[in-house]
């Protein structure tokens, strides 16, 4: 091993941050993987066809991946934006025409919410044309519309924020459509905006929901949703042509170019 | 000497009655609890007081409305109207999906711009997807004085005659 490489892992702290060796073996490449947190949501060992561009067109992958640059710039836009009748139009135009970069951070989280909301939708339907939402994947595809219910109420309360025209009428006539669910429906609207109509408790209401509450939810559901789709054995396969048996089961043992991990 | 979890133990009459007992105070506690949490929380999230508009407000002398007067009030989204026979209030509130509707003078009606609801200078629905009348407001006067509280609302055909 070259000099530089070797003083910095052949100490103690490095050591005890990476605990396997140099991933030269099939047993430390494995390591590798599943000592890692971020690494070991994937299987050590994946089917090619598993990973195919085509099979799922990386649609959930790329969601996340939505979702993870929606919730950096949502908190990069926090540093501005008071969720206050007075200010919140000031800062949000604060924000398109004197920060520096601004204007990006604003329209980058704008358009990954329009396209984290297309993403997921395409997503629902690959799995929906696969027929990965039969069993044991039932509940999976539950908490799939639940994710995609809770993509749809972030937008929703994100709309308010810019306090604009545009905002205003919108949530008006989305909080009405509240109105609408049976018996419930004038105390829901009441409890969403705190109060009757759409003022500064209604604004502050929404910036919580949507800053805290449901990207909370989102993040719960989402780690339950990825770790049911590794239980399940990795992304749907349809049955090899010529082959017998169908996907393997939870939990199932050791099939051709698969490794168990655990 | 039996581990105390090992549930195939065998225990007397006695000691399951006690084992039943308890699980059910403990989960009837449980339920009590969660019950308490949640009607506490829905009434901590519902605000007793309001800090929104007074719905009553006063809009001026009868004398100084020329008949034909169509008066929009924005904030209290209201409009107070004067005919030939006398004055009459409606909610300015489009009873499609709550947008603010506007007068439009030349066509003598009134026109919601979010999906396109038509009221006749009475309220009543011309056009769009609007399913019900604009809701007629009572105008009261009092001392003189032209009062509407936009809560209080009076059948359709209601005029405050002067």
């Amino acid at each position: 091993m070259p000099r530089l490489p070797a003083a910095l892992t052949k100490n103690r702290v490095f050591r005890s941050v990476v605990r396997h060796g140099f991933p030269n073996s099939n047993r430390n490449r494995s390591l590798a993987v599943f000592t890692n947190f971020f690494l070991h949501i994937h299987p050590v060992k994946v089917r090619l066809r598993a990973i195919a561009f085509r099979r799922t067109f990386y649609l959930g992958g790329l969601s996340a991946a939505a979702f993870f640059i929606l919730t950096v710039t949502g908190i990069l836009l926090m540093f501005y934006y008071r969720p206050s009748v007075p200010e919140a139009y000031e800062d949000m135009k604060d924000l398109e025409f004197v920060v520096s970069a601004g204007v990006f951070l604003r329209n980058l989280h704008r358009w990954a919410a329009h396209t984290m909301v297309a993403l997921v939708f395409l997503h629902m339907v690959r799995v929906f044309f696969a027929g990965a939402y039969r069993p044991p994947r039932e509940f999976n595809w539950v908490i799939g519309v639940v994710l995609f219910l809770l993509t749809l109420l972030l937008s929703f309360t994100g709309y308010l924020l810019p306090w604009d025209q545009l905002a205003y009428w919108a949530i008006t006539v989305g909080t009405n459509m509240v109105k609408a669910v049976p018996s419930i429906g004038d105390d829901l609207r009441f409890l969403l905006l705190g109060g009757n109509a759409i003022g500064e408790a209604a604004l502050l209401r929404f910036y919580v929901l949507h800053c805290v509450v449901l990207p909370l939810a989102l993040i719960v559901l989402i780690a339950m949703h990825i770790w049911r789709v590794r239980k399940d054995g990795g992304v749907y396969l349809p049955p090899e042509e010529g082959a017998g048996g169908g996907e393997p089961g939870p939990e199932s043992g050791e099939e051709a170019g698969e490794v168990r991990r655990e | 000497m039996p581990l105390i979890d090992d549930l195939s133990a065998s225990s007397n009459e006695q000691e399951l009655e006690r084992r039943r007992f308890l699980g059910l105070v403990g989960s009837g506690a449980l339920g009590v609890s969660v019950a308490g949490t949640a009607v506490t929380a829905v009434q901590y999230i519902s605000p007793n007081v309001l800090y929104e508009e007074d719905t009553r407000f006063k809009v001026g002398t009868p004398d100084s409305f020329p008949v034909g007067t169509v008066l929009a009030l924005g904030p209290q989204k209201v409009y107070v109207v004067r005919t030939e026979e006398g004055f009459f209030a409606l909610s300015a509130v489009c009873t499609h999906l709550g947008c603010m509707t506007r007068y439009e003078a030349d066509q003598k009606s009134f026109f919601c711009p979010c999906h396109g609801s038509r009221f006749s200078a009475g309220g009543d629905v011309v056009g769009g997807p609007a399913p019900r009348a604009l809701p007629r407001i009572e105008v009261a006067l009092e001392g003189g004085v032209l009062v509407v509280d936009s809560r209080k609302l009076v059948p359709p055909g209601t005029i405050l005659k002067v």
